[in-house]
């Protein structure tokens, strides 16, 4: 393999990796605030129908019913992608914390609604199936070129590399890599995340300290449905098949909860497990099958990996995830 | 908690309202898409019961979801929480298939019970695995069952594309031999002089699922291990002091589980397709939760919710055929069913507890 | 906020108004009147004890003025001022901190950011936890209260934790400190060194409410004291007026004898023997350390200690629940097997029979109705067995109306649930199923925790009778008193450790605080 193919290969992975990395994160506010959510995928996948949806409405000629737009559609999609998302974050807070219902249940409920109204909704305002038509330029994300990738191109090894690999993406994936720094600054850096982190391990600390513990979790639970917003809208608006197509996150949710887990629920070590998640897919798309020279491994035991390191890294044998101490548990006052 | 609810209420009014609610919200859905709520309800109705053609596939549905809610309630009721009936029952597929294409069956007595040892089995070793990492190692049962589910997807993709494929292009396994065809309702009520619709792939599992319910009943409630079942379920300490090592209850109730999972495998693999496909499980095992939700976790109620599912499932078919909505609008009414009456359930419970505390004050 | 350079200087115009008034408070759980028409007054400086039985509505009574729970009726007045307290929020504007019986800390934070949560300076922690930092070694000079604070807290002992309970009141200003049972889960010399701050604190103008039901701490340490009974508030005394005897009449509103009529003890020979027991738990910290004893036919043997010394291991492992990491038990000439392999219920089959420490968790499950419970643990016996693995429920429905019978627990009817009746009736029916069983040997621990005292004396009564009749008796209490009042022999644990060995009417209660304490009265002689 030589240096392009491999340069070729970490570029996906990195396309791969963000709406993984977006929905990992996502997760992380929601669970260090100990709310349990395996909602994920079907909050990303709302988003995605959203963003398809709403970009495609927004640049279809007027007399098709669109609103005609020759740019910034995506925006629209974005915006209503997001707000697709927060909406089922919220029922899932209304079911957790204000009805100290199961919160396993509500994201199983959640994912399952969303299988279903997606196509629903898709079907019947578009008619292809549960599909939204195929996006216009002016209704996505398209790649930056950071300056002087054409200048330092020559350079060996780093030319090359800053050329194909860092820069040429859009902005959903920058956001991506920022997202985990702001999220790692808010939580270990600020009064916010100080009492985040808090009540997501001992919610009876936060509020004999005077501080709600509803809200906080209410917090927690809205950038959730913001970050999966985002990463929905990067499956139909930031890729190369640009639309939604009906369950087109295929357990990315899942992934991105198991790259939680793996993580340990903290910001950086979630961008390594999110990008080494999304080398694997790169890997497993690029080629059928790997030979290994003694045996070959098939195309889905590259799919099927980042569930079995997560299953691996869960039972201990490789360090021992512990989860937020109160996670899954709403919150009562003792009696 | 003590809250003094009578058990009728607790039993029948609350899964009913809540239940209410969620058709109220799935019928807003459908206005919202421009359609007749009150239509799609008759046709749904007309769709899942219509003499022959709508009851046997209702039939068909019901029998997968009353063994994958028995599976749901049986590990409930350790309080663990298994949401890999989906996997298990993928897995006992692959079992019952490799037992099917592996010999020349004389009778379709001895495929129906090999079939079932084969799909409980696979479906036992699927949920093994989780139980014993969760014991041994105190990993969540819950994600670790997720993560199954997903890798027996792969399996399946896996075995479907290469070892398992039949000849051809189709990711699907060769076809059982005929002799192993179970019988179906047609052949069996034809019997007893019933003329059942003869396409219908409601099949003689239908009556395994029955007589599994009443199992999980007198385990449940009459045995010496349901007893510790329920124990353990309750105060995983209490149980410890009673001398029943949790260790070999979470064991024995995930493999039950899991074992009722993949019996559902014999109902779509053996008794409908006759082969392996792709997706044979369609989300049955999760709509197992909102089963053994609706129903209490206990075998009557589970089997009264799974006949409830069984006939959204096929009335939706009609939906689709007659009114243009797409056969998704049924897993939008099972996700709001699991909503409000699992998630979402204190808002009808708490409104109801209240009324009730305020009537016995006022009697007082 | 600024800090008040001299709180609590006496005003020398104006007569100083109470620091707390609590006035006609009222609050009910449901069909539960955990506080009736309470009204209490502390003063500004005082040190002021509340007393009560568990589950009289001290904790209720302390929660509503921290703000934990709305009072149904009633006012508040902080300092002569009317003060409506909503949340814990405006209890700490209104200078009011709190110690829980449980702590509120985070355990994976360090003690510096327990300490500022909630009370930050602006949105960011650089500067908060700069400014904490000075103020913590500012209060532990003055206090006596030092505690490493970048210590992780989880990973410090209970006496620690408290006082980082103690130091996040005092950062947040306040100027009455409640704590509840603070000296519960403390040994007798972190408790002296608690009071010692407490009395520091007293100096300094501070006011402190300390709730216990140790009628010892209060003697010692309070100015005033006020008894709860069954929600009620009984009386508000000066403590240098009182004496234990007659609060603890108070308490329980008759007068109580401590002593338990009992003959002597006819002691026959060994029926379990205790050699070099060693018991590391989960994180592998060794909970008992090398221990040995010996219990005979006939005899109650005490065990005396500060509660988390070993005592919930030793009982534990002889039951049955847990393993022991190396060490033997020989029971009748017979070796148990301490192993995971073995488990309670082969336990009972040696005629071990076992009344667990906390009854709610293990002794019985809440939700089962009696019937379940009475068969708990020798639900396998073959008089509660059928046929192919079914259970004989008649069998366990007639037995356990027998027990509810014979051992007066009230109201009759094995189809309740066991959280359906009240501490004294719940520890009733776990005694019933273990004594009525006959066992060579019974395990008690804590047998009249959250009991009513008329209950405590059935129960006493049911343990001498077992003891007379031959049988071997291991009582495990943190109540010294009934450890006096029942045992025939008295072992002291400290850390894991026996530290001693005495006969109830060679020694006292001071000789068994020192025990207790780690200190062995006759080597320091």
């Amino acid at each position: 393999m030589d240096f392009g193919s491999i340069l070729q290969i970490l570029d996906s992975a990195v396309r791969f990796s963000t709406p993984l990395l977006l929905a990992c994160l996502a997760g992380l506010w929601s669970e260090r605030s100990g709310i349990f959510d395996i909602g994920l995928e079907g909050k990303m996948l709302i988003g995605a129908f959203a963003a398809g949806a709403f970009s495609a409405i927004a640049t279809m000629p007027v007399y098709d019913g669109g609103w005609g737009w020759q740019t910034g559609g995506m925006w629209v999609g974005m915006v209503a992608a997001i707000i697709a998302s927060i909406l089922l974050a919220l029922i899932h807070g209304v079911a957790s914390i204000t009805l100290r219902g199961n919160q396993l249940i509500s994201g199983v409920a959640i994912n399952f609604f969303a299988a279903g109204i997606t196509v629903l909704l898709g079907a019947s305002w578009f008619r292809q199936g549960g599909d939204t038509p195929q996006l216009p330029a002016g209704g996505r994300f398209r790649p930056i070129e950071l300056p002087l990738s054409e200048t330092l191109s020559d350079v060996p090894v780093f030319g090359p590399i800053y050329q194909n690999l860092i820069s040429g993406h859009n902005l959903i994936i920058y956001f991506g890599f920022f997202a985990v720094l702001a999220t790692y600054w808010v939580l270990f850096r600020t009064r916010y995340g100080l009492r985040l982190r808090a009540v997501g391990e001992n919610p009876g600390a936060v509020d004999t300290a005077g501080i709600s513990v509803v809200k906080l979790r209410y917090s927690a639970i809205i950038i959730t449905g913001i970050l999966c917003g985002i990463a929905g809208a990067y499956l139909s608006l930031g890729t190369s098949a640009p639309g939604f197509g009906r369950d087109m996150t295929a357990g990315r949710g899942f992934i991105a909860l198991a790259a939680l887990i793996f993580a340990k629920w903290r910001p950086v070590p979630a961008m390594w497990a999110c990008l080494l998640f999304g080398l694997l897919e790169a890997i497993s798309t690029k080629y059928q099958s790997i030979d290994l020279g003694f045996m070959v491994l098939p195309g889905q035991f590259m799919q099927a990996l980042p569930y079995v390191m997560t299953v691996v890294i869960l039972a201990g044998f490789v360090g021992k995830a512990i989860p937020p101490k109160a996670g899954g548990e709403p919150y009562v006052k003792e009696r | 908690m003590n809250t003094g609810i009578p058990k009728w209420v607790d039993v029948i009014l609350i899964p009913l309202l809540s239940l209410i609610l969620a058709f109220v919200v799935s019928g807003l859905v459908v206005l919202s898409i421009g359609k007749d709520p009150i239509q799609a309800i008759k046709l749904m109705v007309y769709g899942a019961f219509r003499l022959n053609d709508g009851i046997g596939p209702t039939l068909y549905y019901t029998t997968s979801f009353i063994f994958t809610g028995l599976a749901v309630a049986v590990a409930f009721h350790a309080k663990l929480f298994n949401i890999g009936g989906e996997g298990q029952a993928a897995i006992a597929g692959v079992g019952v298939t490799l037992v099917m294409l592996a010999f020349d069956w004389p009778h379709w007595t001895i495929a129906l019970l090999v079939g079932t040892l084969a799909a409980a089995a696979f479906g036992a070793a699927w949920a093994a695995v989780p139980a014993y990492l969760q014991v041994k190692r105190g990993s969540h049962i819950v994600i670790t069952t997720i993560m199954f589910n997903l890798i027996a997807g792969s399996v399946i993709a896996y075995l479907l594309v290469g070892p398992l494929q039949a000849n051809g292009s189709l990711p699907e396994s060769s076809r059982f031999p005929s002799a192993a065809a179970l019988p179906t309702l047609h052949d069996i009520l034809g019997v007893v002089g019933i003329n059942f619709d003869r396409f219908s792939d409601a099949n003689i599992t239908f009556f395994m699922a029955l007589l599994a319910a009443v199992g999980v009943w007198l385990l449940i409630w009459k045995s010496r291990l349901g007893y510790e079942i329920r124990m353990f379920g309750e105060s995983d300490k209490a149980a410890v002091y009673a001398g029943i090592s949790p260790v070999k209850i979470t064991m024995i109730v995930m493999l039950i589980s899991g074992a009722l999972a993949g019996l559902m495998a014999v109902n779509t693999v053996q008794g409908q397709a006759e082969r392996l496909v792709l997706g044979a499980v369609e989300g049955a095992g999760f709509i197992g939760i909102a089963v053994a939700l609706m129903g209490r976790n206990h075998p009557v109620g589970i089997v009264l919710a799974a006949f409830l599912f069984g006939a959204l499932t096929q009335g939706g078919v009609e939906l689709q055929f007659e009114m243009q909505i797409p056969a998704q609008m049924v897993i939008v009414i099972q996700a709001l069913i699991i909503m409000f009456t699992g998630s979402l359930e204190n808002l009808v419970r708490m409104p109801v507890e209240r009324l009730f505390t305020r009537m016995k004050k006022r009697a007082a | 906020m600024t800090v008040t350079e001299n709180p609590g200087q006496p005003n020398a115009a104006a007569p100083t108004p109470p620091a707390i008034e609590l006035i006609g408070i009222s609050k009910a759980f449901g069909p539960v009147q955990a506080n009736k028409d309470i009204t209490m007054t502390v003063a500004k400086g005082a040190i002021h004890g509340i007393v009560g039985e568990n589950g009289a509505g001290k904790s209720t009574l302390m929660s509503i003025l921290y703000g934990f729970y709305k009072a149904d009726s009633g006012r508040v007045k902080i300092n002569g001022v009317e003060t409506e307290i909503t949340d814990s929020h405006a209890a700490i504007a209104a200078g009011i901190g709190m110690v829980h019986q449980h702590f509120m800390l985070v355990d994976t934070f360090t003690v510096l950011e327990n300490v500022i949560l909630g009370a930050e300076d602006g949105p960011m922690l650089k500067p908060s936890l700069a400014k904490a930092r000075k103020e913590l070694q500012r209060l532990a000079n003055e206090y006596e209260l030092d505690v490493d604070p970048d210590a992780i807290v989880g990973e410090i002992s209970v006496g620690f934790q408290q006082r980082v309970e103690i130091l996040k009141a005092l950062y947040r200003q306040a100027e009455i400190l409640i704590l509840d049972e603070p000296t519960g889960v403390l040994t007798p010399a972190e408790a002296d060194h608690l009071f010692r701050i407490l009395k520091n604190l007293k100096e300094q103008g501070k006011t402190i409410v300390l709730i216990t039901h140790k009628l010892r701490e209060i003697m010692d340490v309070t100015d005033t004291v006020s008894v709860m009974r069954r929600g009620e508030m009984t009386a508000t005394i000066e403590t240098a007026t009182t004496s234990p005897s007659k609060l603890a009449e108070a308490m329980v509103g008759r007068s109580v004898i401590m002593e338990v009529e009992k003959a002597p003890a006819t002691v026959g020979e060994t029926v379990m023997e205790i050699k070099n027991l060693v018991v590391k738990d989960g994180q592998g910290v060794e909970r008992l350390k090398n221990i040995s004893f010996s219990l005979k036919r006939g005899e109650v043997l005490g065990i005396a200690g500060v509660a988390g010394n070993g005592q919930t291991e030793l009982l534990e492992v002889l039951g049955g629940i847990r393993p022991a990491t190396s060490g033997e038990v020989i029971m009748k000439g017979d070796s148990i097997d301490l192993t995971i392999k073995a488990n309670a219920q082969k336990r009972r089959h040696r005629g071990i029979g076992h009344v667990p420490e906390d009854r709610h968790a293990r002794g019985l499950v809440m939700s089962f109705k009696t019937w379940e419970n009475t068969a708990l643990g020798y639900h396998n016996e073959p008089e509660f067995s059928k046929k192919f693995g079914m259970a004989n429920q008649k069998a366990m429905l007639a037995d356990a109306q027998g027990k509810m019978e014979r051992f007066d627990i009230r109201p009759p009817n094995p189809q309740l649930v066991a959280s359906s009746f009240s501490g004294g009736n719940q520890q009733k029916i776990v005694l019933a199923r273990e004594i009525e069983r006959n066992p060579e040997v019974l395990l008690i621990g804590q047998p009249t925790r959250g009991v009513d005292i008329g209950a405590i004396e059935f129960i006493h009564q049911q343990i001498v009778k077992l003891r007379d009749a031959g049988k071997a008796i291991l009582l495990i209490s943190v109540e010294l008193d009934e450890i006096q009042a029942l045992s025939d022999r008295i072992l002291v644990m400290f850390d894991g450790i026996i530290q001693g060995e005495r006969l109830p009417e060679n020694t006292d209660k001071n000789e068994l605080g020192l025990l207790m304490a780690g200190v062995d009265p006759e080597a320091e002689a």
